[in-house]
């Protein structure tokens, strides 16, 4: 077990796929010399050269059109879309391309590309750098979208993404990047796609995934200081999302609050809660709940904290369904 | 690969001559060392006074932008984008565009806005977080600033192409629109689209590329082969390459190119070879990319000390007139200072309004829920520092 943030724990986990994978490239803007804005790529392009770290041109369409090209030349590129809000002139890339191609060629063509994206509030940035965009990608048939909640799971995770045969969109909850934590470099516990219960409990199931999760967990302390015994259930995938163990929570819990900083209007929340009404409606004592940002844009950041779920949304969401 | 090759190398000199004497040359009037030299296409008469508030322009716009990175320091701000170095593009092109014409600008264009008379405040409060930068930009007649790299060369596309739709060229008082943009930009869709958009249209555009040598940490080596100026001609815009450093060439250039889109003759591209002397922003660490060395390169290529050595020289103006100057700057950072930090957090019910047009019902909703919610904390509080 090592101790590290974050940032180290991405920087690590790309090393070890670099190093076991020949075929795998990172690209994507200020990645090489600088290291990526938040320093995630740091002394790769001095380790493994220029050829492999790719300092691309300013395009996020080029970004993902040509990894797309690169993977279908064999290659198998990590990308880094700078910040959430910039993701979106490679839409079409992403969507109608990255997407579809494998599905398009019978089989034939596989797109082994990753596509990290540092994402979510909670920094105090300008416009368009605190976006949770996830709810447009999970919505996409042939792309797979999960997200990291701590160290341990970056470090793992972008090593699983990067070794599979699927597009995978990448989160990284950017406000969490400095935090640290323990990480096992020697084995995994987890495969990419399954959900983790953080904190078991009776009284009602949180449920989060990147940046909530730590609010989720906080709340659930707090809450256990009034006797509230809440379980917390960090998704990690979003597409697909790993059902059985949220489902099997719920029928003991009978309570759900799902935690997200996205706006809620169609967004994860919205699936989570409507499948999970489906299959536990016998064991729902109250409908599922939903603390999310506004249905507005992200606001400036001086507003950020009221429009960010928090500890006292989660708690009161909490006494609602209680309540119920 | 083209890391390889150093930034420092990338000058103005050494940079390899256009192959085709066709080309525009780098249009210069004033030398670094403060020399008036004479170019055939750009004749400049300005008044005294317009030289003299040329100099007051760069100066005050370099003090404001100081006193942006120096509220960043103190924690007045979120962040800051110094335009350091850039004075001379952005002064001279702004103050050589009439009061008709339209500025998109990007997110550096402090010294535009100013030469523009716009108040500066709203880029202030960008960055401090307390709003989003919005303004009556149609009063203004210059946008809100664009995040998003490149976003608004389509924005100015459109616009140029609803000016000449409207009739609103083909004379002097014809409506021109500058968008201004960096060198990384040119590498975004959207800024070839405007190319295309702007040429098949014919549009009253002006596309002005500060080309101050980085994107963040990337050199023009990984956005360009050909320099923009060069790239526009071949989307039939005409492209022209000036100092950037030095104001009344960048002064007449866009004069040139502004008069040239109101008369009705069509857009072209200014590109203005220049040098970004502080980091890309106060978060970035530039001496990860870039050495001292280069920045000493630039620093004797500084945009406002030659200004005023051809000031003096030519009589125009004194060390009394210059003290006045800085006198005023001195003011006019005071006074700025001041409104920033009494710019207070919004209320949290402003982030529901003017989403829509027509407010949906589910919006007014959630924004009582915010602020019902945000009272009973207040009143939890009340309640505790009563206990
Ligand atoms: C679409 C998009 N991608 C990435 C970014 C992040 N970013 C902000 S500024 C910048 C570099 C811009 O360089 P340039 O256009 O040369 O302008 P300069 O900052 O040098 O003035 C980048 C990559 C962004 N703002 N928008």
């Amino acid at each position: 077990m090592t101790t590290m943030t974050m940032v180290k724990a991405l920087n690590e986990g790309l090393r070890r796929v670099l190093e076991v994978q020949p075929k795998s490239l990172v690209m994507g803007e200020d990645v090489g010399r600088l290291g990526g804005v938040f320093r995630v790529t740091d002394g790769l392009q001095k380790d493994f050269g220029s050829e492999r770290i790719i300092d691309t041109p300013l395009a996020e369409s080029g970004i993902i059109g040509t990894a797309i090209g690169l993977a279908m030349r064999g290659y198998r590129p990590i990308c880094e879309i700078q910040f959430d809000g910039f993701v979106y002139p490679a839409f079409d890339q992403l969507v109608s391309q990255l997407a579809k191609i494998p599905n398009r060629s019978g089989g034939r063509v596989r797109l082994p590309v990753v596509v990290r994206i540092p994402y979510g509030g909670g920094i105090g940035a300008i416009e368009h750098h605190s976006e949770s965009p996830e709810a447009y990608f999970a919505h996409t048939a042939g792309l797979k979208v999960v997200t990291c909640a701590n160290p341990n799971d970056a470090y793992w995770m972008i090593q699983q993404a990067a070794a599979g045969d699927d597009p995978v969109i990448f989160f990284e909850p950017k406000r969490r990047y400095q935090a640290k934590g323990e990480v096992d470099t020697e084995t995994s516990e987890l495969d990419l796609y399954r959900a983790r219960t953080l904190r078991e409990g009776r009284t009602a199931t949180l449920i989060a995934y990147g940046p909530t999760v730590d609010v989720a967990a906080n709340a659930a302390a707090a809450a256990a200081e009034e006797g509230l015994d809440l379980e917390v259930i960090d998704l990690r995938a979003l597409s697909p999302i790993d059902w059985d163990p949220l489902f099997a929570s719920v029928r003991k819990t009978g309570r759900a609050v799902v935690v997200h900083e996205a706006p809620g209007n169609i967004g994860v929340g919205a699936e989570v809660a409507a499948r999970v009404s489906e299959e536990c409606f016998y064991s729902l004592e109250s409908p599922v709940l939903r603390v999310t940002g506004y249905d507005v844009p992200y606001p400036a950041s001086r507003l950020e904290d009221d429009y960010l779920p928090n500890l006292d949304r989660v708690l009161d969401a909490v006494d609602r369904s209680l309540e119920y | 690969m083209g890391d390889t090759q150093r930034p420092a190398k990338k000058t103005a000199k050494s940079r390899p001559k256009p192959a085709s004497t066709n080309e525009p040359a780098f249009v210069q009037l004033l030398t670094p060392e403060g020399q008036r030299v004479k170019h055939p296409d750009y004749e400049l008469d300005l008044t005294d006074d317009e030289y003299r508030g040329l100099y007051r322009d760069l100066v005050i716009t370099r003090e404001l932008d100081a006193q942006g990175t120096a509220l960043q320091r103190q924690g007045q701000l979120g962040l800051w984008p110094s335009l350091l170095g850039q004075e001379a593009a952005q002064v001279g092109s702004g103050r050589a565009l009439a009061p008709q014409d339209t500025v998109f600008p990007a997110y550096r264009e402090l010294g535009v806005q100013w030469a523009r008379g716009v108040d500066l405040i709203s880029s202030f409060a960008l960055f401090r977080g307390t709003d989003l930068g919005g303004r009556d930009v149609a009063a203004d007649r210059f946008n809100m600033y664009a995040i998003v790299i490149a976003s608004q060369t389509l924005h100015a596309a459109g616009y140029a192409m609803g000016i000449a739709m409207d009739g609103a060229v083909g004379n002097e008082d014809g409506e021109a629109v500058v968008v201004y943009h960096g060198d990384g930009a040119t590498s975004e869709g959207d800024f070839n689209e405007a190319l295309i958009w702007a040429g098949v249209f014919n549009s009253p555009l002006v596309l002005f590329c500060q080309n101050n040598q980085y994107a963040i940490s990337e050199t023009n080596a990984r956005q360009f082969r050909l320099p923009p100026y060069r790239r526009a001609e071949g989307f039939g815009v005409p492209g022209i390459l000036v100092d950037g450093n030095d104001v009344l060439a960048t002064y007449a250039v866009t004069k040139a190119a502004a008069d040239r889109a109101r008369r009705g003759e069509g857009p072209s591209l200014v590109e203005a070879y220049t040098y970004r002397m502080q980091p890309h922003t106060t978060s970035d660490d530039a001496t990860r990319y870039r050495d001292a060395a280069e920045l000493d390169f630039w620093r004797a290529k500084d945009p406002i000390v030659r200004y005023r050595k051809w000031l003096d020289a030519e009589g125009l103006a004194d060390e009394a007139y210059f003290a006045s100057i800085d006198t005023e700057a001195g003011e006019l950072v005071r006074e700025l200072r001041a409104r920033v930090m009494a710019l207070t957090d919004p209320e949290v019910a402003e982030m529901f309004d003017n989403v829509y047009a027509e407010t949906p019902q589910e919006i007014t909703a959630q924004r009582a829920e915010a602020l019902e919610f945000q009272a009973s904390l207040d009143d939890d509080h009340e309640g505790s520092d009563a206990r």
